[in-house]
């Protein structure tokens, strides 16, 4: 038995609906949802060569979604964490009314919905969609169920019985010091990376794009005039000023279209490099800003309009029901040589559909605030695994937006430019050289259709998201007049996210580093010293800044190159949060279950590690970063330039980039084997000791809260 | 009066969900440990609120 054991508290216990049997009814209920399920799973298997409807997707990940809540969920609940609701939560025992305090379990799951879920989902399998809609597919709803899910709700039932520590300190704790600083390097250098890839997506959507790029500049403005208005004006008054918020951002989106046909428009046409120092410019003044001014109200507005696309984006799958026109697999998926991006199947769509299937930034959310808020212990159920279900829905959304793109645009809109040239002629070719057919004038019609200048190249993920999204949209509110309108604020709200996240990455960045840097000189760590904070802030910056820069310049395209680095740093942490899980099971006696963890552990490792290996040692220039420095070298000695390169400084900046990468996912693998290393030796450590190792849990302390509705008095003696 | 009700829960939910009702939280909480002393206002809970958040980053997932 693990420590959380009950002691024999007077208290009535609610009864266990364990062993009873399922009554008749839900017999039925549950038989019907398995049904539906597996009826919708029949239809995407065996539909071959006809178009079938994106509702049959949506069927089968929704009935999936239902049975794994309400089977899996339940028995890692019930017999691998063994939550107990008499015990109390930090939220109650350590209730400060700040940080801790119990929260309704539907305002936290909101709020933690809202703190996991962004661009990542929306992003993943869109790119994915390259190898047809049914991997990507089977990935999402599979690693949901058995990894990524499962990490969420695992992370934040420890962290929770740690008092809210964080990722990084349980490493520590629970594994060692040489893996809890590897785990906490790891995590600083990954979210460099998903911060740079994150701020390309944007730059790739608005560059020479007006209407886009007035529409999300209007957001600092309205966020600040938010910001004064719930500090100075009214203050407190948070729902009044998204609202308010929320309609001028509308107003934004609208006014875009008359700023581009104005002779304002040059001003907001801008080039990606100029994009890239607004951004970096930008991403420094709102880490140094008072938080009230702009991070905060940013906050709410991408909170508002997340749960409200998103919500409006259910609808209009359901209600349009459009027709899947991607194939289901796709060539690429058995040659790995498409186009977007680079690789094989396996392992290669599996780092690129993180979040949605397996995101290990989760991990810092959910032993971050989340774990603080929990008003009883079972409801890290509904909590980490609910919330987490919720976003890959929002993935399986997001794929669909791209599968019912003809498949001649989406390679139109997101081969490398380098491959693809700038003219609608030069495209078409191209996408004809890959096996599919758009004719030049179709390519300018969807163009004009959104009323943008081009399509062509627009990789990312977010144009073609907002193309797809367009399209389910008008079909359901407004019609064709209104496609415009709903493609830019499909970017606008992809932006929106980005931009929240790239805030607020910068000064969970920043913070980290003043840390970090703190040990070695004192005044650094102190977080309101402003010399310090400029410079962390200024380097968080200028490291995201670097990778976002050559991504926007690199001719071989930058997320065609930077992506894949994304996925694997993001898997990479999924697997230290999955072994320090591991760990935890196995060091409290729990080696029977420890599989539930292990099992996708061994999975997201094998995928890291193989894409990790390809991408250092493959001899394919298109996949290894090596071999492609050696070719680009090469040529670079031999006086060549090798196309897309146009001149040798491309050349150059293709020899660097490949270099800085293939280093970087090198210097990612070793820290996460080190963690993993350090974490096998405590492991086997546990294994052979006679009685379970000691662990951090917090010692137990009764709840005072009966029922989850009705908190009263506070503790006597615990909190302050 | 369905509507009404609706209309209430979808407010408490959006007060809740935005932190907007923490201050009467607060102020409950306040009076409670420190009957005597007076309650701040909403302006200066928002003060002591940024402050606070100033200090302590969120992490926002992709």
């Amino acid at each position: 038995m693990p420590t959380s054991a009950m002691p024999g508290t007077g208290l009535p216990v609610p009864p266990r609906p364990g062993r009873s049997r399922m009554s008749p009814r839900s017999v039925l209920l549950w038989a019907t949802v398995s049904l539906l399920g597996a009826v919708a799973w029949g239809v995407l298997a065996l539909a071959r060569g006809e178009k079938i409807s994106a509702v049959w997707l949506v069927v089968a990940a929704l009935g999936s979604y239902a049975i794994a809540y309400r089977f899996y969920s339940r028995f890692i609940a019930r017999r691998v964490l063994q939550p107990d609701d008499s015990r109390a939560t930090p939220a109650e025992r350590l209730e400060d009314g700040v940080d801790f305090h119990p929260t309704d379990r539907r305002v936290l799951l909101g709020h933690h919905f809202a703190a996991i879920a962004g661009a990542g989902p929306l992003v993943g399998p869109v790119l994915a969609a390259q190898m047809g809609y049914l991997p990507g597919t089977l990935w999402i709803v599979a690693g949901v169920i058995f990894a990524g899910a499962v990490q969420d709700m695992v992370v934040l039932f420890l962290s929770m019985r740690r008092d809210g520590k964080s990722l990084g300190q349980m490493a520590r704790d629970e594994i060692g010091r040489a893996g809890g600083a590897a785990a906490l390097i790891a995590v600083f250098a990954i979210m460099i990376i998903l911060l740079g890839v994150l701020a390309l997506v944007v730059v790739n959507a608005l560059a020479h794009s007006p209407w886009g790029t007035f529409s999300v500049a209007m957001t600092v403005p309205i966020a600040l005039f938010m910001g004064v208005w719930m500090h100075r004006i009214r203050p407190g008054r948070v729902v009044e000023a998204s609202l308010i918020g929320v309609a001028l951002l509308l107003l934004a989106i609208a006014g875009g279209s008359w700023i581009q046909n104005s002779s304002l428009a040059d001003v907001f046409t801008l080039s990606p490099t100029t994009l890239v120092f607004c951004l970096v410019g930008y991403g420094f003044v709102a880490s140094v800003l008072p938080v009230w001014m702009l991070l905060a109200p940013r906050d709410y507005l991408s909170t508002f309009m997340k749960i409200g696309t998103i919500a409006l984006l259910a609808v209009g799958v359901v209600v349009a029901a459009p027709v899947l026109r991607a194939d289901a697999v796709s060539k690429f998926a058995s040659t790995g040589a498409g186009p977007v991006f680079a690789g094989a199947l396996f392992p290669f769509l599996f780092i690129t559909i993180a979040c949605g299937a397996l995101s290990g930034f989760h991990a810092l959310v959910s032993s971050g605030t989340t774990p603080k808020l929990i008003q009883k212990e079972s409801q890290v159920r509904m909590i980490g695994y609910g919330a987490m279900l919720m976003e890959s829905f929002v993935a399986i959304m997001a794929l669909i937006a791209a599968a019912t793109l003809e498949p001649g645009l989406y390679y139109a809109m997101n081969a490398p430019a380098g491959l693809l040239g700038t003219t609608a002629e030069s495209a078409s070719h191209a996408v004809a050289g890959l096996g599919f057919t758009i004719t030049p004038d179709q390519l300018t019609h969807a163009a004009r259709a959104v009323e943008e200048q081009t399509l062509i190249a627009r990789s990312g993920g977010a144009p073609t998201l907002a193309v797809g999204m367009s399209e389910i949209f008008s079909g359901v509110f407004g019609g064709t007049a209104l496609k415009a309108f709903w493609y830019h604020f499909a970017i606008m709200f992809e932006a929106l996210f980005i931009l929240t996240t790239v805030d607020a990455g910068t000064r969970v960045g920043r913070f980290m580093l003043q840390d970090m840097l703190g040990n070695v000189f004192k005044p650094l760590g102190r977080v309101n010293w402003k010399p310090g904070i400029w410079l962390c802030s200024g380097l968080v910056v200028a490291a995201w800044g670097y990778f976002l820069y050559t991504g926007a310049t690199d001719p071989l395209g930058g997320i065609n190159q930077l992506f894949p680095l994304f996925g694997i740093a993001n898997q990479l942490l999924a697997a230290v949060a999955l072994t320090v899980c591991t760990t935890v099971l196995i060091k409290s006696g729990r080696r029977r279950w420890a599989w539930v963890t292990a099992v996708p552990l061994t999975w997201v490792v094998a995928v890291t590690f193989t894409a990790g290996w390809q991408k250092i040692f493959s001899d394919d220039p298109k996949v290894g970063f090596f071999a492609q420095r050696a070719r680009y070298a090469d040529a670079i000695d031999a006086g060549q330039v090798l196309p897309p390169a146009k001149n040798l400084t491309d050349m150059h900046t293709v020899v660097t980039n490949s270099t800085v990468d293939g280093i970087l996912i090198a210097l990612f693998l070793l820290l996460v084997a080190v963690v993993i290393v350090n974490a096998a030796v405590v492991c086997v450590r546990a294994v052979r000791s006679p009685h379970p190792l000691p662990t951090t849990e917090s010692p137990y302390v009764e709840s005072r809260i009966d029922r989850p509705e009705q908190a009263d008095e506070p503790l006597v003696g615990a909190g302050s | 009066m369905i509507t009404r009700g609706w209309a209430r829960s979808v407010r408490w939910y959006l007060r809740e969900l935005t932190g907007e009702a923490e201050y009467d939280r607060y102020c409950e909480r306040h009076r409670h440990h420190h009957p005597l002393a007076p309650v701040p206002t909403r302006r200066e809970y928002q003060v002591l609120r940024a402050l606070h958040r100033e200090e302590h980053p969120h992490s926002r997932c992709c």
